[in-house]
């Protein structure tokens, strides 16, 4: 569908372009203007130019952080993105009771506060009040992830994937749903295999929304802060201190205000980056199909 | 009131979807856009209503530029393909709703839903929903609310399309009448010539992004100007066959030749195309002068007081259109005749040098 | 190939249907030769989906069996019963090319590559596919998607029947004429049994041996195109056939006579005292206007130029009765008389025809 022309429209999104420039641009401005400069305290600035930005590329800290990082969010759509497509392929296809009784269940988890969502789970694997930490240390599994950091690593992982593999499964279903039974029906007839019918007929058709749901999931995972904070505060050791918490002990812990802008720069451009990759693909996707 | 289009084109990321056109609609008059899928019928209707605005040219509504108007204040209504009702709102609702936001008092509004349910046969549905209707009676609220609206230009944009064959063809009835009573520029487009037939009015053959030929519907029907008109305007599709003319004689691509065919004589010589619609062609000779093909029959098709023949003749394929029930059998070798007066002469660049004589003849 | 029995079959959409109008298909028998092609055809909600889904199995019947050349059929599932179906959207495999997805059916059934390389070139060659099976299916217009799923029916030698829902909704008009004839010439070529739903006439008669008329559940007539044209066996049949559909005038009988509204109209044949509602029907391409002065009088409301005919659309007292007349007639005077041919008329009681 084409779009419509008017100028006008931009008189519209003034109001919003105010706010996005006081809530956004702004703040974004004081970062970049903190991550060229250094102070002594008492206000006094100066121009230090990219110094900041070569201690945070070569900083090795960075560096662990960004492994700890990239490795989890590997995990997180390893994990959430094929068990999410699974689901909603094993969820009921007609409308009904009971594809609405799972699209509440699942939705669930969704609408839980982070921080909320981190308390749960913190309280959880305790062993001495939680139940899965108590349930776990009484059959003699040695379990604690206050302590071990691979406990810890696998808390978070489950957490997360218990927290949004919900999105990948409301959005696969959702494609799922958006494909004519006349397809089914001609794979029943050709004899296609479950496996055809998915690789040839419910994987193409879901390629859309599967990679909106991957693009998200990536997004959110690498910024992750909330729930690994209140579960694990980023410990045992720096085991789980993800890319964002490590930058917020380096802005509020340390006050070090200038490496720390400009890390959240880079964080910020390295996203950024990411994204616009991932929408490239799939307008080149979408272009395909048109045709 | 008049609608011009003055030298519009439209043009999306470089790729011309509506050549330079001008076209003219005059109050109170039936005009149908004919073409196949993706010639442009749409888009000219988004830029007339003002959904589009067009890459150059203007838009002129009584005299007035409206080019940079607004949709909304702009005199028209829309009816789609798709029968598009608000769900939740009852039929009366649904036929009332453009007059609610013109703030007309309730009398009035009363007065015209009535009139516009009675005129489109659903005055007994009005207080149903849209969804506990049938296909044709969802159209025909959705028209009934675009007729209300009293717009002075009416879009109809292949509003039959989404219906069963015979509703589609009691509603090519009642369209011309409703719309001789409403006095409003309308515009229909369709993929189908009967249905331009039907509807009267004029008709522009549209392909490809422009406007071949605009004029009186059975006009452009029997005097298209040139060989896409002609085709567009031809179903079942017409059919070609080369000649070249050289003094009187008259060699047809095949190897059939003729002398002398009266209205032929002042063509001067060269290389040209004929072609003649289907329904021209005769299996027995009716005429002495008619032009007999020798021919090879494909397969026939029997609508039970027509047979559509598909035959073959050397190597090219046509389709005859004969009164009764023939079966003939596939490959037979059979003749077909063909009377000069149904033939078009197109130049080889494909427009028109002389029109069938008989086309003069029907009135 | 395969010949198909209905059995006493009936079908609702209901549990427990009781009552007649439960029925979206009402008790049918019938037997389907082998090498025929039928088609459906009526309205939306007519039940012509519901018995193509019956013979698909994508439906269990209610009631009664369904037998493909003597074996019944009724409880086996689609992918049982081998038969082939070309849908109203094309469905094709995106991911595959056109050749892939020709040899997909064969490739599932565990056919040897060579054979599998061999029939599909055949079916390319038969639908005129063959230059482009290395083409991805997905950017094809949607005439030749639809051929693809034709072929994909096709390539399969085992197959039962085809079955045909709509095909060809989503075609342009030039584009229906080739797809249409080369359905019908695979038929003649091939001789599958076809089954063919569509809710256009045109589409019916042109493509169907035998063309089944249904409405509201129940299947009114089965018979050739020609049958149709001249003897609709109901009402229904007569208006929905045709174009304009046959003209229906309530009629009295009176010593071999027609009489509509105190006018004489002359039968071919003596017809027992009828009760009930009594209706003449005569197709527009029977009737013919007349200077004969005793004729039926009418009066001449418009003329519509269809490009190839000319419908008039004629009144007497207040029946409508429509006028076919060829693409040069020219009609003097808004009044005139008409004829009916006599040997073209058929007598309705309660709108079932009746014999002489």
């Amino acid at each position: 569908m084409k779009k419509t022309r008017n100028q006008k429209a931009w008189f519209m999104v003034l109001p919003v372009l105010i706010l996005v420039a006081f809530s956004a641009i702004i703040p974004l401005m004081t970062v970049v203007n903190y991550s060229v400069q250094d102070t002594f305290g008492n206000n006094n600035f100066f121009w230090v130019g990219l110094e900041w930005f070569e201690e945070i590329l070569a900083s090795e800290r960075v560096h662990d952080a960004l492994g700890r990082q990239v490795t989890f969010t590997a995990i997180i759509l390893a994990i959430e993105v094929p068990l999410g497509i699974f689901i909603a392929l094993h969820m009921p296809k007609k409308s009904g009771f009971w594809s609405s009784l799972c699209l509440v269940l699942l939705a669930l988890p969704l609408l839980i506060p982070w921080n909320v969502v981190g308390t749960i789970w913190q309280i959880f694997g305790r062993i001495d009040i939680g139940l899965l930490g108590y349930t776990l240390d009484k059959i003699g599994i040695n379990y604690n992830y206050t302590q071990n950091a691979l406990d810890a690593w696998i808390t978070i992982i489950i957490m997360d994937v218990w927290h949004w593999t919900s999105l990948v499964v409301l959005l696969s279903y959702a494609g799922l749903r958006s494909i004519p039974d006349s397809y089914y029906q001609a794979a029943k007839i050709d004899q296609a295999s479950g496996w055809a019918v998915f690789r040839h007929i419910e994987l193409p058709k879901m390629k859309g929304v599967l990679l909106i749901a991957i693009l998200l999931r990536f997004m959110d995972s690498f910024m992750i802060y909330t729930e690994p904070f209140v579960v694990t505060g980023g410990g045992p050791g720096n085991a789980t201190t993800f890319l964002s918490i490590d930058l917020v002990k380096m802005a509020i812990g340390q006050f070090d205000l200038g490496p720390a802008a400009a890390f959240s720069l880079i964080y910020f451009l390295v996203i950024l980056l990411v994204s616009w990759a991932f929408y490239t693909v799939m307008m080149s996707m979408d272009k395909e199909n048109d045709i | 009131m008049s609608l011009e289009l003055k030298n519009i084109s439209l043009a999306v990321e470089g790729h011309p979807h509506i050549y330079q056109t001008n076209l003219k609609l005059e109050k109170a008059t039936m005009n149908v856009l004919l073409g196949p899928t993706l010639s442009g019928k749409t888009t000219l209707m988004r830029i007339m209503a003002g959904l589009e605005k067009p890459s150059s040219g203007q838009i002129i509504w009584n005299g007035e530029d409206i080019t940079n108007r607004r949709l909304q204040d702009r005199d028209v209504a829309m009816v789609y393909q798709q029968f598009i009702n608000y769900p939740t709102l009852s039929v009366y609702e649904n036929i009332a709703s453009p007059l609610r936001v013109m703030n007309k008092n309730k009398h009035e509004i009363e007065i015209s839903v009535k009139n516009a349910a009675e005129l489109l046969k659903i005055g007994s549905y009005l207080d149903r929903k849209p969804t506990e209707l049938s296909g044709g009676q969802q159209q025909r609220c959705a028209l009934a609310r675009a007729l209300v609206k009293g717009a002075g230009l009416v879009l109809l944009d292949e509003p039959l399309a989404n219906l069963d064959y015979k509703l589609r063809e009691e509603l090519r009835e009642e369209i011309p009448k409703i719309f001789e009573r409403s006095g409003a520029i309308f515009v229909y487009a369709t993929t189908e010539p009967e249905e331009a037939l039907l509807l009267g009015g004029n008709t522009a053959a549209l392909f490809e992004g422009r406007i071949r030929q605009f004029g009186k519907t059975s006009q452009a029907y029997r005097n298209p100007k040139d060989i896409i008109t002609a085709d567009v305007f031809s179903n079942p599709p017409m059919n070609f066959l080369k000649f070249s003319k050289i003094y009187e004689n008259i060699t047809f691509e095949g190897g059939v030749s003729l002398t002398k065919i009266d209205h032929l004589s002042n063509l001067p010589d060269g290389d040209y195309v004929a072609g003649f619609r289907p329904n021209h062609l005769d299996l027995t000779r009716k005429r002495a002068d008619q032009i007999k093909f020798s021919v090879r029959i494909n397969v026939t098709e029997i609508t039970g007081s027509e047979t559509f023949i598909h035959i073959d003749y050397t190597g090219k394929k046509w389709i005859g259109l004969v009164q009764g029930v023939h079966n003939l059998e596939p490959a037979a070798e059979i003749s077909v005749y063909l009377d000069p007066a149904h033939i078009y002469i197109f130049l080889e660049d494909g427009n028109l040098e002389i029109s069938a004589s008989y086309a003069t003849k029907v009135k | 190939m395969a010949k198909i029995t209905l059995s006493n079959l009936a079908h609702s959409y209901l549990n427990n249907p009781n009552h007649d109008d439960d029925y979206a298909l009402k008790t049918l028998n019938h037997e389907w030769t082998d090498g025929t092609a039928y088609a459906l055809l009526g309205p939306s909600g007519c039940g012509k989906t519901t018995l193509l889904n019956l013979i698909s199995g994508l439906l269990t019947p209610s009631k009664g069996k369904i037998l493909f050349d003597g074996n019944d059929v009724t409880e086996l599932k689609t992918a049982a019963r081998n038969i082939a179906q070309v849908f109203q959207f094309p469905v094709i495999y995106d991911t595959m090319t056109v050749r892939e997805n020709l040899s997909f059916p064969l490739k599932n059934r565990g056919m040897k590559k060579d054979y599998i390389e061999k029939r599909v070139i055949e079916v390319a060659d038969a639908i005129s596919l063959s230059n482009i099976l290395d083409k991805k299916a997905n950017g094809l217009t949607a005439d030749i998607k639809q051929k693809i799923s034709l072929g994909r029916g096709l390539v399969r030698e085992d197959v039962s029947a085809i079955l045909f829902d709509e095909p060809l909704t989503v075609i342009d008009p030039h584009m229906k004429w080739q797809l249409r004839t080369q359905i019908k010439e695979i038929h003649k070529n091939l001789g599958h049994t076809m089954i063919y739903v569509t809710h256009d006439q045109t589409e019916a008669l042109t493509f169907a041996d035998k063309v089944i008329v249904m409405f509201e559940g129940e299947v009114l007539q089965i018979a050739s195109a020609a049958e149709l044209f001249e003897r609709p066996e109901h009402t229904f049949v007569g208006y929905f056939i045709g174009s304009p559909g046959m003209n229906i005038l309530p009629v009295t009988i009176e010593e071999g006579n027609a009489v509509l509204g105190g006018h004489n109209i002359m039968l071919n044949a003596k017809y027992k005292k009828l009760n009930g509602k009594i209706e003449l029907g005569i197709r527009p391409e029977f009737v013919t206007l007349t200077n004969d002065p005793f004729a039926l009088p009418v009066t001449i409301d418009r003329v519509e130029d269809v490009g190839h005919y000319k419908i008039a659309r004629a009144r007497f007292q207040n029946h409508q009765i429509n006028i076919i007349l060829n693409e040069c007639d020219e009609i003097k005077s808004a009044t005139t008389h008409v004829i009916f041919d006599k040997k073209k008329i058929n007598i309705y009681q309660d709108d079932w025809r009746v014999k002489p």
